[in-house]
């Protein structure tokens, strides 16, 4: 299985390229064994999330 | 007199122009421009040179705007570019590929030596309550973690996820290819979510 270590990276990189099909597949496997991924890659899309509304926060009124 | 005349035929250049000139407001405004810029410059001086040369493209182009809100958006629109050039312009000289080469002891120690989470590392389910984008509390704890990332790291998570530039974008101009990017932005993104983590979703929210 694909480590930890890896899986974060590809998980940030995916917010940035797109995945090659083998990296997608390779990080589906992993989150399904993996909790602690699984919430890592949904904090980094909080983490989007957050950045963009706080942007827009302190942008506009 | 072509300021008296464009005065008589537009009564919106005639709005922007009263919107400038109120003290006040400006002042407000130049605070909020200031704050914005020293979050992603990093530095306060040149964090008010940028603001000072977009208010100054602004009163030079003064367009119509009925609101506040329109003129507060067009104003940072303008902020945004002097700061992507001044992001350009400096710290061309850091060798972003030997950041990347050095291992980050702060993220390698997250993991054991097969590269999985130690128990204690592994994130923990965060609780989301209504209302928490609303919640004051909740935006100065992040903004305490941004200003904690290391500058090297800051910068470039800014251009990403702040000023929405793409991989190529903020390659273009700087001493680093798509890969070192790459590194960049995981470290400032683990960073990042462990500050968030222990900072505020860990119990008693403590900051
Ligand atoms: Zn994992």
């Amino acid at each position: 299985m694909m480590s930890c270590r890896t899986a974060t990276q590809l998980m940030s990189e995916s917010l940035d390229r797109p995945l090659t099909r083998k990296e997608k597949l390779n990080l589906v496997f992993h989150k399904l064994m993996c909790t602690g991924c699984r919430r890592f890659e949904h904090q980094l899309n909080r983490i989007r999330m957050y950045a963009h509304t706080f942007t827009k926060k302190n942008t506009s009124e | 007199m072509p300021q008296k005349q464009s005065r008589e035929l537009n009564t919106g250049y005639e709005v922007s122009i009263d919107l400038l000139r109120d003290a006040a407001y400006i002042s407000e405004l130049r605070e909020q421009m200031i704050k914005f810029a020293i979050l992603q410059l990093q530095d306060e001086s040149t964090a008010e040179d940028v603001v000072q040369e977009a208010l100054v493209g602004a009163l030079k182009n003064a367009k119509s705007f009925q609101r506040k809100s329109a003129l507060k958006t067009w104003v940072f629109a303008i902020l945004k570019n002097k700061i992507i050039d001044s992001l350009r312009k400096g710290q061309k000289t850091v060798a972003v590929s030997q950041i990347c080469e050095e291992q980050e002891q702060e993220i390698e120690a997250l993991f054991d030596n097969k590269g999985h989470w130690h128990q204690d590392e592994k994130p923990k389910h965060w609780e989301q309550p209504e209302g928490q984008l609303e919640d004051e509390h909740f935006w100065r704890a992040f903004d305490i973690c941004l200003n904690a990332l290391p500058a090297k790291y800051a910068r470039f998570f800014m251009m990403r996820e702040f000023l929405e530039l793409e991989t190529h974008e903020i390659c273009e101009n700087e001493t680093l290819n798509a890969n070192n990017l790459h590194v960049i932005l995981y470290r400032a993104r683990v960073r990042l979510r462990e500050c968030l983590e222990n900072g505020w979703f860990a119990e008693g929210k403590a900051i």
